[in-house]
């Protein structure tokens, strides 16, 4: 850090969105919906920083049978702190708000989003709602897990209960106001001819994931008041004691809870879609299915809660009826599966980094999906419900879809964001560490599940440890890489090489525009006239850039 | 290394043939989806920078096989899932009553004899076993993986669930419903032993006064018996012959007296107040703890001896449609 370079006089740069204007205040009060994505980048690595140095600590414990590492209440604290961070402050935010606040508009031909300023206040909100739920967790600690079931959270818990659900309770407000700028955005800024089959795949993942945020968050921001109005005035909505019921809570919380499942998925699924196709160079294979699909989900996801509670003493009845409607949910995903496979069929693949992730996307998130049918099914349900075969499950789908995904679009907008390059070899290198780590962490816990070991043990019996070392040991290579791409991004920010403005020759608007694009986005407004993918047929602006 | 727990309950081996069969078809699909990933991504790779690809993009017959095939599947695992789900939650009517308390962070098992365990439960095979269940604080889950048995234990209700050991032997009996701190610890033994064994550990020991005595003794120190006393004229209803029969209610309703029924005209009489009778009985809520609530009742099932195989008496409390609503 000695003397400032000077600014080479013949070529002056060209004004992007990252050097328009400078200064701490330019980023904090901006609302260029660019600018703001890296404010989400930056919050949202963060808070996954903090989960995952709690998940290391949990693999860690689990790595002998005895309960040595920590105290058991500090495990249960850390293992609250892994699901809270990851669940509210990474997953449910990491693709919307990173991804798809930059994207949204440049896919569209839009300026910015509809509300630019509302979008600022959303990140404000997951920002302060973050901290305020991590300063709970770190300074005063929970135990309930991240699923605050009742009266343990209500009443017996000693953790600091009401103030980390204040903070997820602001946090709801981000999600619920990025949703309805997107729904907004989408509806009434597309430029001339972007009709709503002419659009990326990305953004009708985007609409039907802010359908969920809109009509899910709402319900979980009650429940948390709820839970707090029990916990502080003792009103007797959960607490037996009191004349509550327990099992409400269970109700409500997974009304949600289950939804935002698909907040985490739809998103990753919308990523994939633009990767296959990108890589392939190939129109997309069933593009109104892919699309009908996603909505399909979005409605399908509140009808399936239930399938929670399949143990807790829900009727007979109620148990058929979820049951059979979370089998439904499968149908739509197994669509798009097979959509993308066939997307590859007679495509002109390559094998690029950000296509090594949809590859991993699609192999991990089929199996997650089918290992689902196992939880679906009552008589099984019974058995798995609450032991790690679960928590394989959905790790399957939330690391090795949701991550998968995120990481596939960080490389491929990559150029686009920061107008470097990343290193290729580096960038495989990780693609595949990744891979094969999240495989060794987390197929043992199948095994280990059915064996009969439940979650949220900080002990265990000596038969499972096998399995779970070999968990430890996955978990340690999954956590290089992901310290890989995080070293490698920063380093291109400096070093890499200019990236063009469309390197991979890829179609949709946002590669049309410079690299990075400037604070409008486009030079003049952009006309569509063709379908979305029109690879195959070579037309001109395949070939820009 | 095992790759299933032992199968050591009646339902064991229906949970793990349907596990198998769905362990099939996910085989079937991941190699599928995988093989045709890595067959297409390598067969149709790039061979020059400006190669084109053909234009691929729609099936209409291929959506509909790629819709329906996965459509049936997961109906025939719907239905053989539910039917592996009713076969687990339908009690038989001749089940041996144990009688279980759960909180943070131990078991108590009571057998209807008056045998009290802390963390270990003996059972004998061939016979099933039909648990009520109650917690004193938290919601604990009743886990016993080599059964392929779990139910949650709520407080503020009885759980009632049923499972029938087939070989004799140790199994581990984990609590699955996170419930605290030491929830790891909540652990314990099941021993399914031979009806010969079983016997000979019942004759062992001492049982000590068993739950319906104790019911007993309860009722007259709430001076329950002061209305309840099965005399003509009495304030309340009889509860002689009561368990596991139906009740004609002040609504019009009508509810089989199951143990859900008997605990909560216990704690909230004037939820389903008996026909004919005056709203006079007091809540017990929080008067009587989960044990003596479970003591209270064993007491009453007593005033019912058990029908004789066969006749009419009502089982299944567990599926049985609690609204009967009669509308004028």
């Amino acid at each position: 850090m000695s003397t400032p370079e000077p600014v080479p006089a013949v070529r002056p740069p060209r004004l992007d969105y990252l050097n328009a204007s400078y200064g701490v205040r330019s980023w904090l009060l901006t609302s260029d919906h660019k600018r703001i994505a890296i404010l989400y980048l930056i919050t949202v690595t963060f808070f996954f920083a903090i989960g995952g140095v709690a998940a290391g600590l949990v693999r860690l414990e689990l790595l002998t049978p005895a309960g040595d590492v920590f105290q058991a209440e500090t495990y249960n604290k850390i293992f609250t702190t892994h699901g809270i961070m990851m669940v509210f402050f990474f997953l449910i935010p990491a693709i919307p708000a990173v991804l798809g606040n930059f994207l949204v508009p440049l896919m569209i031909g839009a300026k910015d989003l509809a509300f630019p300023r509302i979008n600022l206040l959303s990140w404000y909100l997951l920002a302060v709602g973050g901290l305020t739920a991590l300063w709970a967790l770190i300074h005063g600690g929970l135990d309930t897990g991240w699923t605050f079931y009742t009266p343990y959270s209500t009443v017996y818990s000693n953790g600091w209960v009401v103030v980390t659900a204040v903070g997820i309770f602001i946090a709801g407000f981000s999600s619920i106001l990025t949703g309805l700028n997107f729904i907004v955005t989408l509806h009434t800024m597309r430029a001339p001819g972007m009709t709503w089959t002419r659009m990326p795949l990305f953004c009708w993942g985007m609409y039907a994931t802010s359908i969920i945020q809109i009509l899910g968050t709402p319900v979980i921001a009650i429940t948390l008041l709820l839970v707090g109005a029990e916990r502080l005035f003792h009103l007797g909505i959960f607490d037996p004691a009191q004349g509550g019921d327990p099992v409400l809570f269970q109700h409500l919380f997974w009304f949600y809870s289950h939804p935002a499942v698909y907040i985490m998925i739809l998103p990753a699924m919308a990523v994939i879609s633009e990767l296959v196709t990108a890589f392939s160079r190939k129109p997309i294979f069933g593009y109104k299915f892919i699309a009908g699909s996603s909505i399909a989900i979005a409605a399908l996801s509140f009808l399936v809660w239930g399938h929670h509670m399949f143990v807790s003493g829900q009727s007979v009845y109620a148990g058929l009826v979820f049951s059979v409607l979370s089998f439904m949910v499968a149908i739509p995903s197994a669509i798009k599966v097979f959509n993308w496979t066939a997307t590859l069929y007679k495509g002109s693949v390559s094998y690029e980094t950000p296509l090594l992730y949809a590859l991993g996307f699609i192999g991990l998130f089929t199996f997650g999906g089918l290992t689902g049918l196992f939880l679906a099914a009552l008589g099984l349900d019974i058995h798995v419900h609450d032991t790690y075969f679960i928590v394989a499950h959905f790790h399957y789908i939330m690391v090795g879809g949701t991550i998968m995904a995120y990481l596939g679009g960080m490389h491929y907008w990559w150029p686009k964001i920061s107008g470097k390059l990343y290193p290729e070899y580096w960038s495989r290198v990780s693609a595949w560490v990744i891979f094969i780590g999240f495989n060794l962490t987390f197929f043992p816990q199948f095994i280990v599940g059915y064996l009969g070991m439940p979650r949220r043990y900080h002990q265990y019996p000596e038969e499972f440890q096998v399995l779970n070392v070999m968990s430890t040991a996955g978990a340690s290579i999954l956590g290089i890489g992901y310290l890989i791409p995080l070293i490698y991004f920063i380093w291109s920010m400096r070093y890499g090489k200019d990236a063009a403005d469309n390197p991979w020759g890829a179609t949709g608007l946002e590669w049309q525009t410079p690299s990075p694009p400037p604070t409008e986005n486009f030079a003049e407004t952009p006309v569509v006239s063709g379908r979305p993918y029109d690879y195959a047929t070579g037309r001109e602006d395949v070939a820009l850039g | 290394m095992h790759f299933l727990p032992e199968e050591a309950s009646s339902f064991a081996g229906h949970v793990d043939a349907l596990y198998l069969f769905l362990i099939l078809v996910t085989a079937f699909f991941s190699l599928l989806i995988g093989t045709l990933v890595v067959v297409f991504a390598i067969k149709y790779r790039r061979r020059s920078p400006d190669e084109i690809a053909t234009d691929v993009h729609e099936s209409g017959a291929l959506e509909i096989i790629w819709t329906v095939i996965p459509f049936g599947l997961t109906i025939v695992m719907f239905l053989w899932g539910a039917s592996v789900y009713f076969r687990i939650t339908r009690p038989p009517t001749n089940a041996i009553d144990v009688y279980v308390t759960a909180k943070q962070w131990m078991w108590k098992l009571q057998h209807a004899d008056g045998h009290r365990e802390m963390n270990e439960l003996h059972v004998p095979i061939g016979q099933p076993v039909r648990l009520t269940m109650a917690s004193e604080d938290v919601i604990h889950s009743f886990y016993v993986p080599a059964f392929r048995f779990k139910r949650d234990v709520v407080p503020g209700r009885f759980s009632v669930a049923w499972f029938q050991a087939t070989k004799p032997g140790k199994y581990h009996l984990f609590c699955a419903e996170y419930c605290g701190t030491r929830h790891s610890n909540m652990i314990g033994w099941v021993y399914a032993m031979t009806p010969a064994d079983y016997q000979a550990w019942l004759a062992g020991g001492n049982p000590g006064e068993s739950l319906a005595a104790a019911g007993a003794k309860r009722f007259v120190e709430n001076a329950c018996n002061t209305c309840h006393g099965d005399v003509p004229g009495a304030r309340g209803p009889s509860l002689t012959g009561l368990y596991g029969h139906a009740v004609h209610l002040s609504n019009g309703q009508t509810v089989i007296a199951d143990e859900a029924y008997l605990r909560e005209s216990i704690v909230n009489p004037q939820a389903k107040l008996v026909a004919g009778y005056p709203t006079i009985m007091p809540t017990f809520q929080g008067l009587i703890g989960e044990e003596g609530l479970l003591q209270l009742i064993a007491y009453i099932k007593s005033l019912s001896p058990p029908a004789p195989a066969g006749a009419a008496a009502s089982p299944a409390p567990a599926p049985t449609p609690e609204r009967k609503v009669s509308r004028p």
